[in-house]
């Protein structure tokens, strides 16, 4: 396990090597000049955009901006916000633990529906089950998210108001920040109400985010299960005569279990691509909205920094998937 | 019927629930501010947050007007050349009193001078103190070049000594980036090695003291109890960031804030309809225009551009992209401007008139460029629309357009350059409400290659606003611009296109909104009705 271990870790520092090669000469093929945005309308003398831009180092050989800029990732240092002059790695901080509560909670969500939902209809195949199953699945997988959190929220919290419209709490709670996590904090902060407000703040993005990926497990789910049913070891334990619930349970969805955690795995990647929309529609303060705006600021740090950083975490979620296959299935490992 | 989600239902029992409990405005602003420091930046969103707020400047703009008054500064005088202004500076005025600090003295003169030395000096500690401090205000409205000194005459007085005279100067002070900060607070940061604070931990003289700020989420700030021009009447002011306009509606809606900025222009008409809702309009400080290349054939014809002025229906603009949100523009500076001259008539619609006045110049068969903005402004939403419809405007006259493009920073790089291909489209917001900082920084000779997108230089034009630059008389300013506006008309450097209407839908609730030309939101004076 140890040498699987140090295999895989050894494969992530090349990659993230690579990828900080692309996020840094990326934002610099788009056209587009952070200098030139300072001023907008207001033209900028060229004295003080050469001076400015000199300042920030962007008059230098592109190569040697880039090993300066690795030099700096190095230690630590993952550069300063043009706009807001903060560190990327505090703004990251700052937003990031938004970003994983609302992945979290929606992976849960899609997990947690779309695996039973996945099994029934692998069961009851062909069933009107199956077919409303599968066709919702479609329709959710094709939902464009914007339009589909805008619809949740004029009819839940607009027509019926069952749930607030948008941020993580409501403004009437103020307490510091200690984990990030709005759920952990408003039980920490001790004022009553405060949980409940931040989980009601929770349905309506966990919803909209966990769609795509819940319609993607059910279907993996289901046709992985199909496949694992028509197998012989599954036939041979019904006609031993071993209860359904124990050979459904234990012999054919811990098998079916490996391409689904594949996807899974698959979906955290693309959880961080639907934050940047459901972030948006639901004013929640994370990354996607963040690495948005930074992209119209060309704000090359942030763009690098955040870039380099989310590709770290799908790396290691990416680890962790591998991690679990040696877990569930033993051969893996070898 | 009012419907009220959760949160909604928790604030309204908040208000409602009597004079003990705090009186809270909830702001459902477009974005987040890039800081506190006004200074380094240009955005409106950043001052709605920092200057406005929480900050006052030597001079002030008059609520709902554009016309700069005293605010720090009690009085000022001008000495007779024009080149030294002495401002008196009010007493007894205190900084606010925070969690993160606790003032020992009140605003005196050498707050003054760290304000704008800081902005002025490459030696002032404070004058890199984060990394790309590039002062664009300061510098962008000529201040480095314009201000010989600074002194401390004593206490309370201070006198600026300028290298020109320069009119605008007093409506200059009144901007966001000269709010007057604490020396006291950013000595202090200094000592304790936290300068980049002044960026985050914001401190001033204003109505409102800021409290704390998660990022992209919330801004919270409350009443400054010491404030000089008296307590607020709310208690707390909360900015709710929300940057989806439909978003910002349903939060109006169900009560989650009492005032929303940037509506999105097909709401306005429901919003209207709403018994729960005002909503307030005014026209905005800005202008949309099209910029012929005045020194390139045949465009450096009066006779032609006035002639393809004709073609242009701006009503069908104003209808198409703004859905009416906006109002046909005859002048170059906006109808909120002082010095607006009303008295002139802008060029009819006509067509068929145009059409002759071009065969008359001898132009036929004209082939153009027309360059349309990637990007949405406030004073033009749909740049590429536009254009299409003065296409289509100008081929019934026989003039065939092709329209063009680039990325933001590229076409405003591009669109400077002297023999540029094309028509520009482009626009301006006003500054600071000074007819200057729209006839003479678009228009003025020596803007030519810069601002001055229609590389436009007429000697006339340019006597009459450098004349008005100089001339500290406001009446004998006023005479001058509304000389120079006719001349722009008869000379046409540019369509004028729109002036946008900017519209601010609040709950009913809310009293003594007053909206500010300059497009600044401010919440001195706003009342929450029990």
């Amino acid at each position: 396990m140890l040498r699987f271990l140090v295999g895989r870790f050894a494969v992530l520092i090349p990659t993230f090597i690579g990828v900080s090669i692309i996020a840094f000469s990326f934002i610099r093929l788009l056209p587009g000049d952070p200098v030139m945005l300072m001023s907008g309308e207001r033209v900028m003398s060229q004295e003080r955009y050469e001076k400015i831009t000199q300042e920030l180092g962007y008059d230098r050989n592109i190569v040697i901006q880039y090993l300066d800029y690795f030099g700096d990732l190095m230690q630590g240092d993952f550069g300063t916000s043009l706009v807001t002059k903060k560190p990327v790695l505090t703004h990251f901080s700052e937003l990031f633990p938004a970003t994983l509560e609302l992945s979290l909670c929606a992976i849960l969500f899609a997990v947690l529906l779309g695996i039973p939902a996945g099994v029934f209809a692998a069961i009851k195949r062909g069933s009107a089950f199956d077919q409303t199953i599968m066709g919702t699945a479609l329709v959710g997988y094709s939902m464009p998210i914007f339009w589909w959190g805008l619809l949740l929220i004029i009819l839940f919290s607009g027509i019926l108001g069952w749930t607030p419209v948008s941020g993580r709490i409501s403004l009437l709670y103020y307490f510091p920040s200690v984990t990030g996590f709005m759920l952990i904090d408003s039980l920490l902060s001790g004022q009553a109400g405060a949980f409940k407000s931040a989980v009601s703040h929770l349905i309506l993005p966990t919803i909209v985010l966990g769609t795509i990926p819940l319609a993607v497990i059910a279907r993996q789910t289901r046709s992985a299960m199909l496949e694992v049913l028509s197998e012989d070891y599954v036939r041979t334990a019904r006609a031993k005569g071993m209860p359904p619930l124990r050979v459904i349970g234990v012999h054919a969805l811990r098998n079916a279990m490996i391409p689904v955690i594949t996807t899974i795995g698959l979906q955290v990647g693309v959880m961080l691509a639907g934050a940047i929309l459901t972030e948006t529609i639901f004013s929640w303060p994370g990354i996607g909205k963040w690495m948005v705006d930074s992209v119209f600021k060309r704000d090359y740090p942030v763009i690098q920094g955040g870039l380099l950083l989310i590709a770290a975490i799908i790396m290691l979620v990416n680890l962790l998937v591998d991690i679990l296959y040696g877990l569930i299935n033993p051969r893996i490992r070898h | 019927m009012k419907r009220f989600g959760f949160a909604g239902m928790l604030l309204a029992a908040t208000v409602l629930s009597g004079a003990a409990s705090a009186k809270t405005l909830v702001y459902c602003s477009e974005g987040s501010p890039e800081g506190f420091d006004p200074a380094l930046y240009t955005a409106g969103t950043t001052f709605d947050a920092s200057s406005n707020p929480v900050y006052n400047k030597l001079m002030e703009f008059a609520p709902g007007t554009t016309n700069p008054e005293p605010g720090l500064a009690e009085s000022y005088e001008v000495s007779d050349d024009g080149l030294e202004y002495t401002f008196k500076l009010r007493p007894g005025v205190k900084f606010q009193t925070t969690d993160f600090f606790t003032p020992t003295r009140d605003f005196n003169a050498d707050d003054v001078i760290f304000t704008f030395e800081r902005q002025l000096k490459a030696d002032n500690p404070w004058h890199q103190y984060v990394a790309g401090a590039a002062w664009e205000y300061f510098n962008g409205m000529g201040f480095p070049d314009l201000i010989e000194t600074i002194e401390k005459v004593d206490d309370m007085t201070v006198k600026f000594k300028l290298k020109r005279k320069e009119a605008p100067f007093v409506a200059n002070l009144g901007m966001d980036f000269a709010s007057i900060m604490s020396k006291e607070y950013a000595d202090k940061l200094q000592a304790d090695g936290k300068m980049e604070q002044l960026n985050q931990m914001p401190l001033g003289t204003g109505p409102f003291e800021f409290v704390a700020y998660q990022p992209d989420a919330v801004i919270r700030y409350r009443a400054n109890d010491d404030y000089w021009k008296g307590r607020e009447k709310l208690d707390d002011l909360v900015f709710a960031i929300t940057t989806d306009a439909a978003v910002r509606y349903q939060k109006l809606l169900a009560g989650e804030c009492h005032v929303m900025p940037y509506p999105n222009a097909a709401d306005v008409e429901a919003m209207k309809a709403n018994e729960s809702l005002t909503v307030m309009e005014q026209e905005g400080l800005n202008i949309a225009y099209l910029a012929y290349n005045t020194t390139q054939a045949p465009f450096d014809k009066p006779e032609v551009r006035k002639a393809l002025n004709m073609a242009i229906n701006k009503q069908a603009i104003v209808d198409a992209v703004f859905q009416g949100a906006a109002t046909p523009a005859k002048n170059p500076i906006p109808p909120t401007m002082w010095s607006y001259n009303d008295a002139i008539q802008d060029d009819p619609y006509d067509p068929d008139a145009a059409k002759k006045m071009l065969e008359e110049a001898g132009v036929t068969d004209l082939d153009m460029k027309i360059w349309a903005m990637p990007v949405a402004r406030p004073y033009m939403l749909n740049a590429r629309r536009a254009a299409e419809l003065i296409q289509a405007d100008f081929a019934k006259i026989g003039v065939d357009v092709e329209i063009v493009s680039f990325e933001w920073a590229e076409y405003l790089a591009r669109s400077k350059d002297k023999d540029r291909d094309g028509a520009v489209m482009l626009g301006w917001t006003g500054d600071n409400g000074d007819p200057d900082n729209f006839l003479h920084t678009l228009l003025g000779c020596d803007a030519v290659g810069g601002n001055n997108r229609a590389q436009w230089c007429n000697e006339e034009f340019d006597r009459i606003v450098n004349e008005a630059k100089v001339e500290t008389d406001q009446a004998a300013r006023t005479k001058l611009y509304e000389e120079a506006q006719v001349v722009f008309k008869r000379e046409a450097p540019w369509a004028t296109l729109d002036h946008s209407l900017v519209v601010m839908p609040m709950r009913k609730e809310v009293q003594g909104y007053v909206m500010s030309p300059l497009g600044k939101h401010h919440f001195s004076g706003v009342d929450i009705a029990e």
